[in-house]
């Protein structure tokens, strides 16, 4: 057998034999129920704003982004200079709008303030026997798909003390805090087969539509996604620019390689 | 003894350093006139894209050093102040991040090319030996990197990792509290980690490495062929098939380098987590001591050897001498190999085979490290774990290449996997007797690929004649 040809019997055996013998274990088994798909645009500003308002009126009261500034989430979510604001016009709408925890003296904390709240854990433990996690890096944790599937998926259950139970997070401590706007699901099991996955089933509407109820957990779910990594939106800019400069830094360093080593033979 | 004052050609500030520090002739050994083969070829890039990956990961540590703070109420807080408010923070690091896992990838990539060509033969074993050391000073390095982020992996896996001490007989108990500094992993196990992470380990990176490449330039870098370059020289008595390494390898580094940042900064700025295997998803929640992981994985570049250490469960000691073995057994490979050709490529290809399945299993082996054990992946572990070990054997019998030593080895091995079973087999687990009974074959199938192939097919086991000269 020639050299050339063992060679790409070696390169091709590595992959095969791999692929060979994973692909006769059957895998490991399945986690909980299948994460829907949450399909977020983060150069989508509106989408972004508007989840920032849903993060502070329904969720800040007991989660903190502990990691995150409030003028930073503002420069980030499309309100700044480049959308014409100037930067008075931002602390005031973010100390109209955004911002509602006050330090001690009872004046609303500065701009430039950590996104915390005045739920200590103390009070979390004895409302709902446990710490209310921050949320700053669950886009990270759990990611994107799992927030989307998690705010869609409590269901009326009897046996938690809260009544409502998750099918992502199965004897979840927190209450439907959603339940305003989305009603009050119910899992149903249908009769039949037993590998039938439950069906979640709209019980009690609330305010608003399934789909009007999905883009506010769909602008939520981008929210906490870029103040997961809020370089995110900016470093795939960087990216290409490093690699058009390498891709020019390669075809300098490929000549001259080949210049030099044209009189080796 | 050399003259005084130093007899000096250059001239001018040159001249003035040349007679205080030998800068002429150091670049001459070791750049200019220091003649490497002239037919290296892509495995040969590994070895200086280490180097520069050293570099990338000492100059992004040194700048997040200045904003971590080594301390578990403040650790996982200042990591994500670096991500946000520090500027050009996640930058920093990305490149450290990135750059672990990088450097491990890129380290295998070059001890696997020692094992094709035979880098470790011909006065080379120090090189190699050294080169193994320098693996281990990487992988503790990593390892206590991998803690000061504070997150759950963080701590958990520190928590595996540490407790392997714990199973020595006897000093196991004492020793680990000595290494944690405390009953449980905590500030001061984070200060110390992080003392070592910082100072001791890249002070014996750097000086392991210039030891590695100084015992290289004395024996000479070897080659694809396999052929010592320095057996035939011209007039001069510089080697006919040895070029200078300055120019001709500086400027041939050049787009390698290129290409590999390409690849390095696509991952950095586009896919930063590698799907939660470069920077795991569970690491961005705080470490808790009271919340233990459903499922505990380390970095993808240590799942092999936890494989291992999973796979053996006659004790939890001997789980962590079979780890460790793992890796002793590299470095014992200078001896085992005793076959006088170097290169795979004059080897027969039974030889061929047994690396390529080499490289496969310690791929299954890393991927079955960062899976949840099934029964079919628990008995893939067991099996896999086999074939590594064997592996050792396997090349020590191809070092001659007569009949008998094959079907010897074939008889000794395969007798000694089914009395592991037979041992191994317990009536009342069905489970896992089905499993045993389904996965024999890969030990099975691999020593018969090695060892039976070339017994019973001429041409497996033909070896070529080494060419004097390099080919191409």
């Amino acid at each position: 057998m020639s050299n050339s040809i063992r060679k790409w019997i070696f390169v091709l055996l590595v992959p095969l034999v791999v692929v060979g013998i994973l692909s006769s274990a059957g895998g490991g088994a399945g986690h909980g129920a299948a994460l829907q798909s949450a399909n977020i645009n983060l150069d989508d500003k509106d989408s972004l704003q508007r989840g920032a308002k849903y993060f502070v009126n329904y969720c800040m009261g007991c989660h903190s982004l502990k990691f995150s500034r409030y003028n930073r989430v503002a420069k980030d979510i499309g309100l700044n200079s480049d959308a014409g604001f100037t930067d008075d016009q931002v602390a005031s709408f973010l100390k109209e709008n955004l911002i509602f925890t006050r330090d001690e003296d009872g004046k609303l904390v500065k701009t430039g303030s950590l996104m915390t709240n005045a739920y200590s854990p103390k009070a979390a433990a004895e409302a709902f026997g446990t710490s209310v996690p921050d949320l700053s890096l669950v886009g990270r944790s759990r990611g994107a798909d799992w927030i989307y599937s998690y705010l869609k998926g409590f269901y009326l259950d009897d046996s938690r003390p809260m009544g409502v139970n998750n099918t992502v997070f199965p004897k979840v401590g927190m209450p439907h805090v959603l339940a305003d706007l989305q009603g009050y699901q119910v899992l149903e099991h249908s009769e039949g087969g037993e590998h039938e996955t439950p069906k979640l089933v709209l019980a009690k509407p609330g305010k608003l539509s399934a789909g009007e109820y999905d883009r506010v957990v769909r602008d939520l779910t981008g929210f906490l996604t870029y103040v997961s990594e809020p370089a995110q939106l900016s470093r795939k800019m960087w990216g290409v620019l490093t690699l058009l400069f390498l891709i020019v830094l390669f075809g300098f360093a490929y000549a001259l390689s080949k210049e030099y080593w044209k009189d080796i033979h | 003894m050399a003259a005084y004052p130093r007899k000096t050609e250059a001239t001018g500030l040159l001249g003035w350093v040349d007679e205080r520090f030998p800068i002429v002739q150091t670049w001459k050994d070791h750049m200019s006139e220091y003649y490497a083969p002239k037919n290296f070829n892509v495995w040969y890039y590994f070895g200086v894209l280490a180097m520069l990956v050293l570099v990338i990961q000492i100059v992004s540590g040194i700048f997040l050093t200045m904003h971590y703070k080594p301390d578990t109420a403040l650790a996982f807080a200042s990591v994500e102040y670096i991500m946000r408010d520090v500027p050009g923070g996640w930058f920093i690091r990305y490149m450290h991040s990135t750059g672990a896992s990088a450097f491990f990838i890129i380290i295998y990539f070059h001890m696997f090319r020692g094992l094709m060509y035979g880098s470790y033969k011909g006065k080379r074993e120090l090189v190699w030996l050294i080169g193994m050391v320098i693996y281990l000073a990487l992988m503790a390095e990593a390892f206590m990197g991998y803690l000061l982020p504070w997150g759950q992996m963080s701590f958990w896996g520190a928590q595996v990792i540490i407790n392997l001490f714990n199973t020595i007989p006897f000093i196991g108990e004492g020793l680990s509290l000595f290494i944690r500094g405390d009953f449980v992993i905590s500030d001061p196990t984070l200060n110390r980690l992080f003392a070592f992470h910082v100072a001791a380990v890249p002070m014996i990176l750097v000086a392991l490495v210039f030891v590695h490449i100084v015992a290289l330039h004395t024996v000479g870098s070897n080659n694809p062929d396999g052929v010592e370059i320095k057996a035939l020289k011209n007039e001069k008595g510089i080697p006919l098939d040895g070029i200078p390494f300055h120019p001709y390898y500086t400027v041939h580094d050049i787009p390698a380098i290129v290409v590999f940042l390409m690849a390095f900064f696509a991952i950095l700025f586009f896919i930063p987590e590698v799907g939660g295997y470069f920077l795991e998803n569970a690491n961005f929640e705080p470490a808790n001591p009271l919340k233990t992981p459903v499922h505990i994985a380390p970095v993808w570049y240590f799942t092999p050897f936890y494989t291992v250490l999973r796979a053996v469960t006659l004790s939890p000691f001997m789980g962590t001498l079979a780890m460790f073995g793992a890796i002793i057994m590299l470095f014992l490979l200078p001896w085992i190999d005793r076959n006088p050709i170097k290169s795979w490529r004059y080897r027969n290809t039974a030889h061929m085979l047994n690396l390529a399945i080499f490289a496969a299993v310690f791929i299954i082996l890393g991927y079955l490290g960062v899976k949840a054990v099934t029964p079919e992946f628990k008995e893939m572990g067991v099996r896999m774990t086999e074939i590594y070990f064997l592996f050792f054997a396997v090349i020590f019998i191809h070092s001659k290449t007569n009949a008998s030593r094959y079907l010897i080895g074939f008889v000794v091995l395969a007798g000694a996997v089914v009395a592991i079973d037979f041992w191994r087999y317990n009536p009342e687990d069905a489970v896992s007797g089905a499993q045993i009974m389904k996965q024999w074959i890969w030990p099975i199938g691999y020593l018969a690929l090695t060892l039976l192939l070339p017994l019973f097919v001429k041409s497996c086991n033909a070896e070529k004649a080494v060419p004097e000269r390099v080919t191409s």
